[in-house]
């Protein structure tokens, strides 16, 4: 009798086998897997980041619904050239209330964790309208219907529910002026201005895709893009904080 | 009088609790359709309805047609194996085949010539391409292990399958899940998690087909009537169990109301990082490598009638394949806001998988040992040792991918997509062309309409194969050199969109490979078709079939 022989035990008992298969491939997603959720140095708390505005959230699920992520990565890694290309290195707090993460896995397209600010929204509506009107080697697609398509935005609370639920800290506030708070965001100089930026601090007001006698869903894409890595002020954050 | 009772028909358990279960599913779409917050939704919830509604006629029918006692498990000692289910899933394994490498192709020329998204939301790069992808993992590539494992689990157990109706549930409702998910694509409804696209509503329906499949996996093993689980069966068993754990666990989620399509994944940031590259590394490490395994361990030996090299191999590989796999998620998360101590283990673990990838392309290869002189010979036996030779390709080039100094220069580029095509269409593809050659002359009991046409399909498609990787393999490595190059006076050389004009040519060429690979996959079609429709019904030696029914 060799050990060999015992693997016979296995063979003969589908039962067996079945749970010997659900332990050996248990262990490496539970020793990776876990940890991040108690380890406090996967995420470290950093000034500045804040749950999406009801607009930026329809904006980031247009993103996701036209699956902008198979081509766009979100995350910079910590290398020369990446850091001087799009900016510091992504942190793990910028992407926390995303749900689901879009950090991307291929970039046929530049990298878009830091695209906020970069451009104008003018540029952003043209280049959603026809990327090569402005980028003449851009192989993206033409997005000219979202500026066409109005956003529906009349369930957006229901959203914000949901994300609350699963974690994310909207206040009930936020979620009562849930569908208001889209209107204000795309408004000009709207007087609500000042109540929105007391929920979102920095938030961006204005109508994004030059047309302002509709709230649109390139407005809402427009909202997000521009939002995407400038929570933090790079300035004042220390990246030495939280060496030990 | 005797005979009369014998004689009358009872509804089993099985017909009525199912008939009825699709009764109240046909109530339930009704109402989600009616109250539905998209047009797209209430489609997709009237698809449900028809289905369920096609799936109570379907019963009741089967009731009334089928003969009062049940089928017998065996005939004349021998037994009365239940091929129905196999032979759809292995014909609709070849039309979502050709389906899914025309998608492939079309979002292959969208790159080079991206007037080609026509500039209409359905035809986008960005909703096509997971549709390529499902198309070609879960379309095709599901089809085809479900209805080899369907097929080798029968044989090997010399057993009938468990259940009437679960088996067609499987087949149909499997496919049935394809549907919803590829229409969903189309149509903008997606979670974003890739390879794992689909919404809540089609994963939650995906999970009870794969929770009866795994039972009529499991059910048939029980009824053998061998003493051992033949190796193919581990590995098939393996698939399915963690097909089942990762699929929960990457898609737990909470949908915004039972009316809308759209649902908010309950990982977040980082964590979800995780969560979904342990579910991704892992589709590629047990469905589309332990499942494909299994069919290595049954139709290479069969084809070649050679018994498996070692034994002793294939234990040890059996094992460690299945341990190390999980670790390696984290391997596509280099660099990035995911701890390092996480990063380190997905490359240590990655790096010592090469080993036991290469224990079970030793064990497919070798076990031709006496019998090369087949490979002159039979087309069929060489698409499937070129496949396990394609595979140990792809299996070191994965582990080298893996280490970090690397992956910094591949991660993001088109090397990627040129290593994973090495193993979808050099690995899966070939060993599943090879085993749908095999198991339709078996399933139909007549032989195969022609060898030269799988000839001709062979050498066009690794033609093909050829083209689109090193075209990948040259685009990918000048793309992340390109990005990285500094001029003399210490700036960046290039602008990104320089780096895209660069891949024009490769992306033609790779196009180009595309093309020959789904003209080889039509020659297969052709001939599957050709087979399936001949009237002669030889048999072959050795391969006698009962039917079915």
């Amino acid at each position: 009798m060799s050990l060999w022989s015992k693997h016979a035990i296995l063979e003969k008992n589908s039962i067996v086998l079945v749970i010997g298969i659900l332990i050996v491939i248990a262990i490496g997603g539970l020793v990776e897997i876990i940890p991040l959720f108690y380890l406090k140095n996967t995420i470290e708390k950093v000034d500045g980041v804040r749950p999406y505005t009801p607009l930026e959230l329809a904006g980031r699920n247009i993103y996701v619904r036209e699956g902008c992520y198979l081509c766009h990565s979100q995350m910079i890694r910590p290398l020369r050239d990446e850091v001087e290309r799009y900016g510091h290195y992504s942190l793990a707090a910028e992407s926390m209330y995303d749900r689901p993460f879009q950090w991307g896995s291929k970039r046929t397209g530049p990298d878009l964790a830091r695209i906020g600010g970069k451009y104008s929204d003018a540029w952003h509506r043209d280049h959603l309208r026809d990327p090569r009107s402005v980028v003449p080697g851009s192989v993206m697609p033409n997005y000219s219907w979202l500026e066409e398509t109005d956003l529906d935005f009349s369930r957006i609370a229901q959203d914000l529910k949901v994300q609350f639920l699963l974690g994310v800290p909207y206040s009930a506030d936020m979620v009562a002026n849930a569908a208001a708070d889209v209107v204000t965001q795309t408004t000009n100089d709207s007087p609500d201005a000042v109540e929105l930026s007391k929920r979102y601090p920095k938030v961006n007001v204005r109508d994004f895709d030059g047309n302002s006698s509709r709230i649109t869903e390139a407005d809402a894409l427009i909202a997000y893009l521009q939002l995407l890595g400038t929570q933090v002020d790079f300035k004042l954050y220390d990246d030495k904080a939280h060496i030990r | 009088m005797a005979n009369a009772l014998a004689s009358r028909k009872v509804m089993t358990i099985g017909e009525g609790g199912s008939a009825l279960a699709f009764a109240v599913l046909a109530v339930v779409s009704i109402v989600v359709a009616a109250k539905a917050f998209t047009p797209e939704y209430a489609f997709h919830a009237y698809l449900f309805c028809a289905a369920s509604i096609a799936a109570v006629f379907a019963i009741i029918n089967r009731y009334y047609e089928r003969p009062a006692a049940a089928s017998p498990l065996t005939i004349g000692g021998k037994p009365n194996y239940n091929m129905g289910p196999v032979k759809f899933s292995a014909i609709a394994a070849v039309i979502w085949g050709l389906a899914g490498f025309t998608v492939g192709l079309v979002i292959a020329l969208q790159l080079a010539f991206p007037a080609l998204n026509f500039d209409l939301p359905w035809t986008t790069f960005g909703r096509l391409r997971p549709l390529h992808t499902s198309a070609v993992i879960f379309a095709f590539g599901g089809n085809v292990l479900i209805a080899t494992s369907l097929y080798v689990v029968q044989r090997t157990c010399r057993a009938r399958l468990a259940g009437e109706i679960a088996p067609w549930f499987v087949v149909l409702g499997y496919n049935f899940f394809i549907v919803i998910a590829g229409t969903g694509y189309v149509l903008g409804i997606t979670q974003s998690k890739e390879y794992a696209e689909p919404e809540w509503y089609s994963d939650l329906f995906l999970t009870v087909v794969w929770v009866v499949y795994f039972l009529v996996y499991l059910g048939t093993i029980m009824r053998r009537t061998e003493p051992h689980i033949y190796v193919a069966n581990w590995f098939y068993l393996a698939f399915i169990l963690t097909i089942a754990v990762l699929h929960i666990g990457n898609n737990a989620a909470v949908p915004v109301s039972l009316f809308a399509p759209k649902s908010y994944i309950v990982w977040s940031g980082v964590q979800d990082a995780m969560v979904q590259w342990w579910y991704g590394h892992n589709a590629v490490g047990f469905f589309l490598t332990a499942g494909f395994l299994g069919i290595m361990y049954y139709f290479i030996p069969k084809r070649c009638e050679r018994p498996i090299y070692s034994y002793r191999l294939s234990i040890i590989h059996f094992w460690a394949l299945i341990f190390l796999y999980i670790w390696a998620g984290p391997h596509h998360l280099h660099y990035t806001a995911l701890p390092d101590w996480a990063q380190t283990l997905g490359m240590t673990f990655s790096v010592m998988l090469w080993m036991p990838s290469w224990g079970g392309m030793i064990n497919g290869i070798m076990t031709l040992s006496g019998a090369w002189d087949k490979l002159r010979t039979d087309p069929v036996l060489r698409m499937m040792v070129v496949s396990v030779a394609f595979y140990g390709m792809s299996t070191f080039e994965g582990p080298m991918m893996s280490v970090k100094i690397v992956n910094s220069l591949s991660h993001y580029t088109d090397w990627t997509i040129g290593h994973v095509h090495s193993g979808a269409l050099g690995w899966v593809a070939y060993i599943s062309f090879g085993a749908l050659y095999c198991l339709v002359p078996w399933l139909w009991n007549r032989p195969l309409y022609s060898l030269k046409l799988v000839n001709w399909h062979f050498w066009i498609s690794t033609i093909g194969i050829v083209l689109y990787i090193s075209a990948m393999w040259v685009s990918g490595i000048l793309q992340g050199l390109m990005w990285r190059a500094y001029t003399g006076l210490g700036f960046l050389e290039y602008s990104f969109v320089e780096t895209v004009e660069a891949m024009h040519p490769f992306y033609v060429i790779r196009a180009a490979g595309g093309l020959l690979f789904l003209i080889g996959a039509l020659l297969m079609a052709f001939n599957v078709w050709k087979t399936v429709k001949s009237a002669r019904s030889t048999e072959p030696a050795g391969l006698t079939l009962v039917p079915a029914e």
